[in-house]
């Protein structure tokens, strides 16, 4: 009999998936988990997970998950309720983290925004920022990446179930670069690398195919941004570009925010 | 049975993206179907404007986690186009191969995990594990089998990082290719299998005289590019899609719904391609086809499943190809300078056409942008597909008839993160 069945045995966690402002690229790699999926809902019960069933159960959960960025009046409030329903709130990658990519909306009107995209603006109901989910409501643990690693979601998944803490390194991408050897694309090469301030989890994806970080998993703990943007000044890099650097997948993370805007008021200059 | 009903869908599962559905029957007649997309906007042509050139299929890739290379390479062909610079040879060989990796991984996520538990009236493809393992299993194993080659060729399966303007920013090995083919060999004969099992699915009876639109080549089953035809005498380069088609705002959803001009509708995806291309499908694809009966066309939306395997076998084969006549390029990209223009750019997404447009100045900053996705195309199809469909099953009590009706809008694979530019379902019988 398959783990699928096993209504008879104990009782598994209750593991929901929720979505908000977002491309489902999170959420989609828990089903990429293609050799360990079946394993993962042997050990859970997957009680709200749309992408993946009709299937529904209501809360509470033991663990939620959430992807997305807060966007609109109703999804503001709808994160809310979802945290009352939670023992465990993650947020899977840079939208849910840090705002995503739709927030460098923060940095413009977004009236002229809906009037670019749309016909009509008065069907449109929409907030004028892209926020992180931490500033709507507490926040148990966050996955950062654009997308996340799925190796770290099945470890975190696995870690609160077994009420350990999940181990998840806060250091930077440059170290995982030392570590599998690769040749830094920055001191070799002058390519401009956003590896010694971003957040591990990729494995130095990004220099391993020759080209520069660009970012896609936010801040690492405590990044020294200022000693980059240095760098790549003298790299010879405008200040425009490294304000675009910074203002990517995860604009919205507080470093990478200040970073930008240092940047930009370095302009003069 | 009451003729006044209300049939609703309030969060569409099984889909990518939100999104509802709401149909009005009244005196025993379906009187409205609306698929309401309530995705929320993210302005991507917005905040394109005044980024750079380079970013865009980074940018870009994030409209959508399961089709990403769709938008990375419509985005690139569009900025090429714009310069005036063309990627051929082993490059665009490269660039059909990550895009197979896509269908591959796209499709089988769909087939297996979205669409078939419909058909065996399971919640999910967990719960079909239950009774149906060795099918969910291969199913897993196909799709890891297309991700493995995203991850190759483009670092990894969500948001690949190594696709640039102008080509790659490194290339893979002739033996790190030849690596993949195994398992390529296997994908296909199990997309053969998945092909002969799908056919013994009951399938509904349900056919509509549809417009297909597709990308057309004479000499390949195109994905990469070709002429925008049509079964009604559409016959277009990608630059003229805005003389033939248009784009309308709708109060019901965040996504814009695409017609051809003074027509209406029209059908892209797996259904069109297979109705236009059927003679350019490799080899082993089209024996499958004709072995489990499925013909040279088809119009019956239910059988998309069937096609999608189809196109597995086809995607399979086309990377085998792709891996035996491989030679590593002495560059990973051709040199790509920006000047200013305007250029349109055209791929199959595994769900169909999506086309894109950029002005871009001297120095490569973007003027403006607009990306037009398979799903938003699809909407018109799928709302009427759904008045004719619930009109003809209005026996069925509300239940049955709701989960037929979700059933119909899965089979567009709608992507409804990417058309918002999504998916919710009511039935109302009044």
């Amino acid at each position: 009999m398959s783990k699928s069945q096993k209504a008879e045995g104990p009782k598994r966690p209750k593991l929901a998936v929720f979505k908000f402002a977002s491309c489902d690229g999170c959420q989609l790699s828990l089903l990429d988990c293609e050799d360990e999926l079946l394993d993962v809902t042997g050990a859970v019960e997957l009680a709200y997970f749309p992408e993946a069933t009709r299937a529904t159960l209501a809360g509470p959960y033991d663990l939620t998950l959430v992807e997305g960025s807060i966007t609109t009046p109703h999804d503001a409030e709808r994160i809310h309720a979802i945290r009352r329903q939670s023992k465990y709130l993650v947020t899977i990658g840079a939208c849910a983290t840090a705002g995503g990519i739709q927030s460098l909306r923060n940095y413009a009107n977004v009236n002229s925004f809906i009037d670019i995209v749309y016909a009509h603006p008065e069907y449109i109901d929409t907030l004028r920022t892209s926020t992180p989910i931490s500033d709507h409501v507490p926040v148990d643990f966050e996955l950062n990446g654009c997308p996340i690693n799925k190796y770290q979601l099945l470890e975190l998944i696995s870690a609160l179930l077994n009420g350990r803490k999940p181990n998840i390194v806060p250091h930077s991408v440059c170290m995982e670069c030392k570590r599998r050897g690769t040749v830094c694309v920055m001191v070799s090469h002058g390519v401009a690398c956003l590896g010694p301030v971003t957040h591990a989890g990729c494995n130095a994806l990004c220099p391993s195919y020759s080209r520069g970080c660009f970012g896609c998993y936010g801040p690492k703990e405590t990044p020294n941004t200022n000693s980059i943007s240095a760098r790549f000044e003298a790299l010879g890099l405008p200040p425009e570009e490294t304000v675009r650097l910074f203002r990517s997948f995860n604009a919205g993370a507080t470093e990478f925010h200040n970073a930008s805007l240092a940047a930009e008021h370095s302009k003069p200059k | 049975m009451t003729s006044n009903r209300t049939i609703k869908v309030d969060y569409l599962a099984r889909v990518e993206g939100e999104g509802a559905l709401h149909i009005k029957i009244r005196n025993g007649k379906v009187q409205d179907a609306k698929l309401k997309i309530f995705e929320p906007p993210r302005f991507f042509e917005a905040f394109l404007r005044g980024r750079q050139w380079t970013e865009v299929p980074d940018i870009t890739a994030r409209i959508c986690g399961i089709c990403p290379i769709a938008y990375q390479m419509g985005a690139s062909h569009a900025m090429e186009n714009a310069i005036g610079v063309s990627v051929d040879g082993v490059l665009r060989d490269l660039r059909h191969l990550i895009y197979c990796g896509e269908w591959i991984e796209s499709h089988a996520l769909h087939v297996f995990m979205l669409h078939a538990p419909d058909f065996l009236g399971y919640q999910d493809a967990v719960q079909m594990a239950g009774d149906h393992p060795d099918v969910v299993k291969m199913g897993l194993r196909i799709k890891k089998a297309g991700n493995e080659i995203m991850k190759l060729l483009g670092g990894r399966e969500i948001h690949p990082i190594n696709l640039r303007i102008g080509g790659f920013y490194s290339v893979p090995t002739k033996q790190e290719l030849k690596e993949l083919r195994p398992e390529l060999e296997w994908g296909r004969d199990a997309s053969i299998e998945t092909a002969k099992f799908l056919s013994g699915l009951e399938f509904p009876h349900f056919e509509r005289d549809y417009e297909y639109v597709a990308l057309h080549r004479p000499d390949e089953y195109a994905i990469l590019d070709g002429r925008l035809i049509s079964n009604r005498g559409i016959d277009i380069a990608i630059p003229e899609f805005e003389g033939t088609f248009e784009e309308l705002h709708v109060p019901h959803s965040t996504s814009l719904h695409a017609r051809i001009k003074a027509r209406g509708s029209y059908l892209v995806g797996p259904m069109a391609r297979y109705n236009l291309n059927f003679a350019q499908l490799a080899d082993p694809a089209k024996e499958a086809a004709l072995s489990v009966g499925l013909g040279e066309t088809c119009n019956n939306p239910f059988k998309s499943i069937l096609v999608r395997a189809i196109e597995m076998v086809h995607a399979f084969q086309t990377a085998l190809d792709i891996v035996d006549r491989y030679s590593e390029p002495a560059e990973a990209a051709v040199p790509v300078k920006p000047r200013a223009g305007v250029g349109a750019g055209c791929t199959e997404a595994p769900r169909g056409i999506c086309w894109h447009k950029y002005e871009i100045d001297n120095s490569g900053t973007i003027k403006s942008a607009r990306i037009v996705p398979p799903t938003s195309q699809n909407q018109g199809c799928m709302e009427e597909d759904m008045l004719h469909f619930a009109g003809q099953n209005l026996h069925l009590d509300d239940d049955e008839l709701q989960w037929k009706c979700e059933q119909g809008i899965r089979n567009y694979d709608p992507c409804i993160s990417c058309s918002c530019h999504f998916l919710n379902l009511t039935v109302d019988r009044g």
